[in-house]
């Protein structure tokens, strides 16, 4: 059964529409990367599966049940589904340790033992536990995203969601970010990653997607889909990406 | 006798001493309370007007919330928009006309209170929105609630960029205790006109208050930029070096 299963997903700013008509479904243990040149809906869509945008039309069903109705059983879906940023989002007035731990003490309601041993052991799969005590301020943009991964993976979610993890680092730390995600991978953690690195999305991924003007251009098994792509659109767009 | 003017402030220190201190003491004692408990009220109002209604909210909420924020916006606008000595008549003056009879001190605290409330539910909102939207959606992410966010994340940091504005509007009520002196309580300025009508000495006593109020407003100053600098926390952090290398 399909871990996450939209169906007909819609979304409008006002007039504007910014996706039409979305299907797609996604397994436990599969990795979808989302790729598309900006303003294609990706990130859109990523928000609406955390419900970060709410959806003009259409459903999502999380483990065969529909989400949304009313904040507290959001809340209890969001804690389900974690999500890595852009820009990282960390909670600027706490440590390192305490943004792992919030999740788990005030959603999860665990104890501060049990929230305090799990953080550390996401902080160290990172290769951040030493730096528990600093702040976001602190650190670079790598080792924030490294810690908003830590975060996340503190909750002990069933899907990751990643928003274009890597799009506001320096090049030169963009790899210790990926090499994380890739070990998650490999560990069979559900993810859906969009994403601008190419050959990541082609070594990482399960199924690729391609979005293009709010709609599911073309999506596909990375072996097919990046060597031998079928809609023009795709063609299109891998030629600039892959040649760069 | 004649006195010069060092000899009448000295005259008058040491004849109405005691009266000086006590009003100095009310003074800071309206000025704090008032303060700290206007702090409050202006948070409260603040956090409901900055609390966003979602589309998917139920009718009931959304009514509430409706009202909630009518009810904040109007109380904003006439305290600031009437002067606290009007105020001031009103509360002590004014209800006792139909039985509500409050102790002056307790009316003065009451009018700083509310001012000051209406003063920062402003700045609180202002403080609110400075904290970028992203922090908010990380916490969303995490599954928490509005209010965990705002408590846990939102108003410890915008409690520190709003401590300016909150020493600024304490010097301002340290002051304006002032004008309360219409409503009877021996405050500095009440106790200054007392000690200036004996022996006609306005210029000399009202120095001398003018320099008690000058240095309140000085030490408190200076107390304020310490808190913001305490509240900036460490520059800089220990590894733990216990997991190096994990």
């Amino acid at each position: 059964m399909a871990i996450i299963h939209v169906q007909h997903l819609s979304k409008a700013f006002g007039t504007h529409e910014v996706l039409r008509d979305i299907d797609f479904r996604i397994d436990k243990g599969e990795v979808v990367c989302i790729i598309g040149s900006s303003g294609s809906g990706k990130s859109t869509l990523l928000r609406c599966l955390n419900l970060l945008e709410t959806p003009t039309d259409g459903i999502i069903l999380f483990g065969g049940g529909e989400i949304g109705g009313g904040e507290k059983k959001i809340n209890e879906y969001r804690a389900k589904v974690g999500m890595v940023f852009q820009s990282f989002n960390l909670f600027n007035n706490m440590t390192v340790l305490e943004n792992c731990m919030a999740g788990s003490r005030k959603v999860l309601k665990k104890s501060k033992e049990e929230s305090k041993a799990n953080a550390i052991k996401y902080l160290k799969k990172v290769g951040m536990a030493p730096y528990i005590n600093a702040k976001p301020a602190q650190l670079s943009g790598g080792q924030k995203q490294r810690v908003a991964i830590a975060r996340a993976l503190t909750m002990e979610p069933e899907v990751l969601l990643f928003d274009e993890p890597t799009s506001a680092l320096d090049p030169e730390m963009v790899g210790e970010v990926l090499n994380v995600i890739k070990e998650l991978a490999e560990e069979g953690l559900t993810m859906i990653i969009v994403t601008h690195e190419m050959s990541f999305a082609r070594d990482v991924s399960t199924k690729t997607i391609f979005m293009d003007q709010g709609v599911i251009a073309e999506d596909g098994a990375p072996e097919k889909f990046f060597v031998s792509p079928k809609n023009p659109r795709t063609k299109e767009f891998l030629s600039r990406f892959m040649s760069a | 006798m004649e006195r010069n003017i060092i000899q009448w402030i000295i005259f008058l220190m040491q004849e109405y001493g005691t009266y000086f201190w006590k009003g100095t003491l009310v003074t800071l004692e309206t000025a704090i309370l008032g303060t700290l408990l206007g702090l409050v009220l202006g948070f409260v109002i603040g956090i409901v007007k900055s609390t966003p209604i979602a589309p998917e909210d139920s009718m009931v909420k959304k009514i509430y919330y409706k009202v909630l924020k009518t009810v904040c916006d109007g109380f904003v606008q006439v305290f600031r928009g009437t002067p606290m000595m009007v105020q001031a008549m009103i509360i002590y003056y004014g209800l006792k006309q139909y039985g509500i009879d409050i102790s002056s001190f307790n009316a003065a605290i009451l009018v700083i209170l509310l001012n000051t409330g209406a003063y920062m539910a402003e700045t609180v909102r202002g403080g609110i929105q400075s904290i970028d939207n992203g922090q908010f959606e990380g916490g969303k992410a995490l599954g928490m609630s509005h209010f965990t966010i705002m408590f846990s994340v939102v108003l410890p940091q915008a409690f520190r960029n709003i401590i300016p504005e909150t020493g600024n509007l304490f010097i301002t009520n340290l002051k304006m205790t002032s004008v309360l002196n219409v409503i009877g309580i021996s405050e500095l300025y009440f106790a200054t006109k007392t000690a200036a009508n004996t022996y006609y000495r306005y210029f000399e006593a009202f120095l001398i208050t003018g320099a008690i109020y000058f240095i309140l407003c000085a030490v408190f100053s200076k107390l304020l930029s310490i808190l913001e600098k305490k509240m900036e926390g460490k520059k800089d952090y220990e590894l733990a070096t216990e997991y190096i290398g994990d």
